[in-house]
């Protein structure tokens, strides 16, 4: 479809060009809902190592959408259906230690994406359709699919929220949290399917194949500049709002692919940070080394003591 | 019973035998199996108010599965484990049970939290809409942090500090709910000579000052035999059970399965 078919609401000559297309308004919002939702979820997921659980759900809800192509459903609900109960059985899977869990998401992961291969080969004609659930698309955000995302996205920030305590016990230690009353099994089901609906509202934007990584790369960025648990969760949602509406408009404006630009923004910010912290690193050693070393003149016994020491710490940090 | 036993302030008085639901834990016929295999077999006893009780046993023998029993975290294949008289599984009171775990389980390195906030988790009282902790538990972090000694780590990441802090962080954590109970695995694994020694003079004042039964799974025959009152000694199933000071060399040999003599130190050098 070309830009100029495209019916523009002109507001004045103050409204920046990007904001005169209705597509891009609602584009822009629904980068915003999964720019906050993504990274806020994607938190418990990367604090327990969990990460690759958001590619495998990204698989199957491109199964979903391929069921609901040739069944002419509705594609947000089916690719829902499909995702939370994969989700689920995941999660049973790993409780119940039927399958170690990198071996779950692995059945699961290829089980979706040989059904979805499956399901598009023998149907013909939903190919560029199929094409902007793969990589995301501006155009196809429509103003249901809005509708949608804001009240999933509600649901999942007034989740996280009242259960920010319980949540962050189960990721620090879900034993410690059991004997302190949280109920872990309850709340990692809730947790598996909210994922579930992240990803079926950040697939529109973002894409199947690139949803995994704005559900964790801000996540990442937001660990490394702050500390505090809550505090990590507002950062991550802030960066996943940023890297999402940035890539968003970067996008529109050299005419990329949506989901790309998204993902290869939040890395760029990822290795802006993890070379700040690197920097930061060696100046402290540095620091230390030339304080250690003025030491050493003045009494070499005790400099001797003070690098045993940093020694040891290094080993007992894990 | 003889005047080692009767010197030591903790005792059971056998008259008046108290109701189930102030026995902390009771193994009623316990049997736990993994896959079929039985890891721990036929386990009776109870711990009983303000006992020391240390959990003795060889590497594999069913500790840590004696003490997920204990806590709810397993579910016995038969028989029955009652906390407070209540089965672990359904138990609800969990403000009386802190729990110290060997090591914390998150393995992200880079795990966001503050010391302050891994202690506050022991303040947590179950579900409210608008969770925020209060001024007085807030205070009472700060006593606990106290009495764990790590009141200026509060504000470093759990990530930062060494091992044998974040087993102080624990039990600051634990310490927090003023539990009636403390369980814990192990909680000098990873500790140096000094800290180890610092621990338990802690734990001591935990038992006899604030009265808190204690329930410590341990390897080190020496720490249990001088801190402990009472020990079970389990090798799937159990051994010896009973006051310390009848730990003897039979029971010992019994549960490593080769002869062990018990040397008894010259009080001035018990202490590391």
């Amino acid at each position: 479809m070309c830009l100029c078919m495209i019916p523009t609401i002109r507001i004045g000559n103050l409204m920046p060009e990007i904001f005169q297309y209705e597509f891009m308004n609602r584009a822009i919002v629904a980068s915003v809902l999964v720019g906050v939702t993504a990274p806020a979820i994607g938190m418990f997921l990367v604090l327990r190592r969990l990460s690759l659980i958001a590619d495998t759900l990204s698989h199957v809800a491109f199964a979903g959408v391929a069921v609901a192509l040739i069944t002419k459903s509705f594609t947000p609900i089916v690719a829902f259906i499909a995702t939370a109960t994969a989700a689920v059985s995941i999660e049973e899977l790993r409780v119940r230690r039927l399958l170690p869990g990198d071996a779950a998401l692995a059945v699961f992961l290829y089980g979706a994406l040989a059904l979805a291969v499956v399901l598009i080969s023998a149907s013909d004609g939903f190919n560029t359709t199929i094409f902007s659930y793969l990589f995301g698309s501006l155009m196809s955000v429509s103003t249901t699919d809005l509708w949608w995302m804001g009240i999933l996205a509600l649901v999942i920030v007034l989740f996280l929220f009242m259960f920010r305590f319980e949540l962050t016990q189960i990721t620090f230690d879900p034993d410690l949290a059991k004997t302190n009353g949280v109920r872990v099994h309850m709340l990692n089901l809730s947790l598996a399917i909210l994922t579930a609906g992240t990803i079926t509202v950040s697939m529109r934007v973002v894409g199947v194949l690139l949803v995994g990584a704005l559900i964790v790369i801000p996540v990442l960025v937001s660990i490394r500049v702050v500390k505090g648990l809550t505090l990590t969760l507002i950062v991550s949602s802030g960066m996943g709002v940023f890297v999402a509406v940035f890539g968003m408009v970067i996008s529109f404006y050299a005419d990329l692919a949506p989901g790309g630009s998204v993902v290869l923004i939040a890395i760029s910010l990822l290795i802006i940070v993890e070379i700040g912290a690197l920097i930061k690193r060696s100046l402290f050693r540095s620091t230390q080394l030339m304080q250690s070393s003025d030491h050493t003149h003045a009494h070499e016994f005790h400099a001797h003591g003070a690098n045993e020491s940093t020694t040891d710490e290094r080993h007992s940090h894990r | 019973m003889n005047d080692d036993f009767q010197s030591n302030p903790i005792q059971v008085d056998v008259e008046s035998f108290p109701g189930p639901e102030k026995i902390p834990i009771r193994f009623d016929e316990t049997w736990f199996a993994y896959d079929s295999v039985p890891v721990v077999r036929d386990i009776n006893f109870s711990i009983m108010p303000g006992e020391f009780a240390a959990i003795l046993g060889p590497n594999g023998s069913g500790k840590t599965t004696l003490m997920k029993l204990a806590l709810g975290l397993l579910k016995p294949s038969s028989g029955r484990v009652l906390l407070f008289g209540e089965p672990s599984d359904n138990f609800t009171d969990w403000h009386r049970i802190g729990y110290v775990p060997q090591r914390i389980q998150t393995t992200e390195y880079r795990f966001p939290a503050s010391v302050r906030e891994i202690v506050q988790f022991g303040a947590y009282s179950g579900f409210s809409f608008f969770p925020s902790f209060k001024h007085n538990e807030n205070s009472r972090v700060d006593d606990a942090m106290e009495l764990a000694g790590i009141r200026d780590l509060a504000d470093r990441r759990v990530s930062d500090i060494s091992v044998g802090q974040q087993q102080r962080m624990l039990i600051a954590r634990a310490l927090v709910r003023r539990p009636d109970l403390l369980v814990m695995d192990e909680p000098v694994a990873g500790v140096d000579a000094a800290g180890e020694d610092q621990f338990h003079s802690m734990v001591r004042r935990l038992n006899r000052d604030l009265e808190i039964t204690i329930v410590m799974v341990s390897h080190d025959i020496g720490v249990v035999m001088r801190e402990a009152t009472t020990c079970a000694c389990i090798n799937q199933d159990i051994v010896f059970h009973g006051p310390v000071h009848q730990l003897d060399a039979n029971a010992l040999s019994a549960l490593y399965g080769f002869p062990v003599d018990v040397l008894m130190h010259d009080p001035d050098h018990t202490h590391r």
